[in-house]
């Protein structure tokens, strides 16, 4: 299992692309964790790491420290707005 | 009613058909949002409107329910456009029929604000410099928060 990560508007441009899917190394359990995992190994000095950026797992919008595993999707979410 | 959609649409049609399904209703108030040609950074080129579903769909429909909840409304219906769009297509369609027109204008209004501040969309606007990404502005989260409970 893998899971598939999704990135969002400006978070797009800054990671080079709107998914991916990844095989999540044992010891990230959690949203916190996989901020600070996938934000320091891509060198992003921060950009995962904004309170304004919420995650979405499986559709639903969640608050840190959530749980995360292979079978997830998970949505990195910039502030949102349309019209 | 609610359409997330790539496909353009014309306000003007949308109407017609919304005052055939609220006939009835005294009242029909509608919004339509379009690209605008300007921005602060210059000539708009394109907009593009990024969406997640169906998270954006969930979220507008729950916004529906609670404008149906607050005001007596005959029929309600939201459009909303997805992917790239020139100056002057429509974007947004929001349309309230009620009894009486305040209870129309004020769910129209209060829709229009879960819109801009809450509906799961990311725009990029182009202009001549470049493109770059647009967030709601302050004074969208101000709107929108007129309509909290007290």
């Amino acid at each position: 299992m893998m899971a598939q990560l999704l990135y969002f508007g400006r978070l797009m441009d800054t990671l080079g692309t709107g998914e991916e899917t990844i095989a999540l190394p044992a010891t990230i359990r959690d949203t916190a964790a996989l901020r600070r995992w996938l934000d320091e190994g891509r060198g992003l000095d921060g950009a995962l790491l904004e309170k304004t950026v919420r995650l979405a797992v499986n559709s639903e919008i969640v608050n840190d420290p959530h749980p995360v595993s292979d079978s997830d999707e998970i949505a990195f979410m910039p502030p949102v707005g349309g019209g | 009613m609610l359409r997330v959609s790539d496909e353009p649409f014309e306000a003007g049609t949308e109407l017609a058909a919304f005052e055939a399904e609220a006939a009835g209703a005294g009242a029909v108030v509608t919004f339509t949002g379009l690209v605008r040609d300007h921005a602060t950074a210059g000539e708009v080129r394109s907009l593009t409107l990024q969406a997640y579903s169906p998270m954006t769909e969930r979220g507008i429909e729950k916004a529906m329910t609670e404008a149906e909840a607050r005001w007596p409304l005959m029929a309600i219906k939201v459009i909303h456009r997805t992917g790239e769009m020139a100056p002057g297509e429509a974007i947004v369609f929001v349309a309230t029929a009620s009894a009486h027109r305040r209870a129309a204008f004020e769910a129209a209004d209060f829709l229009m604000d879960y819109l801009k501040t809450e509906a799961v969309f990311w725009k990029k606007e182009a202009t001549p410099e470049g493109e770059h990404w647009i967030e709601p502005r302050s004074q969208d989260y101000e709107d929108r928060a007129r309509w909290a409970k007290a």
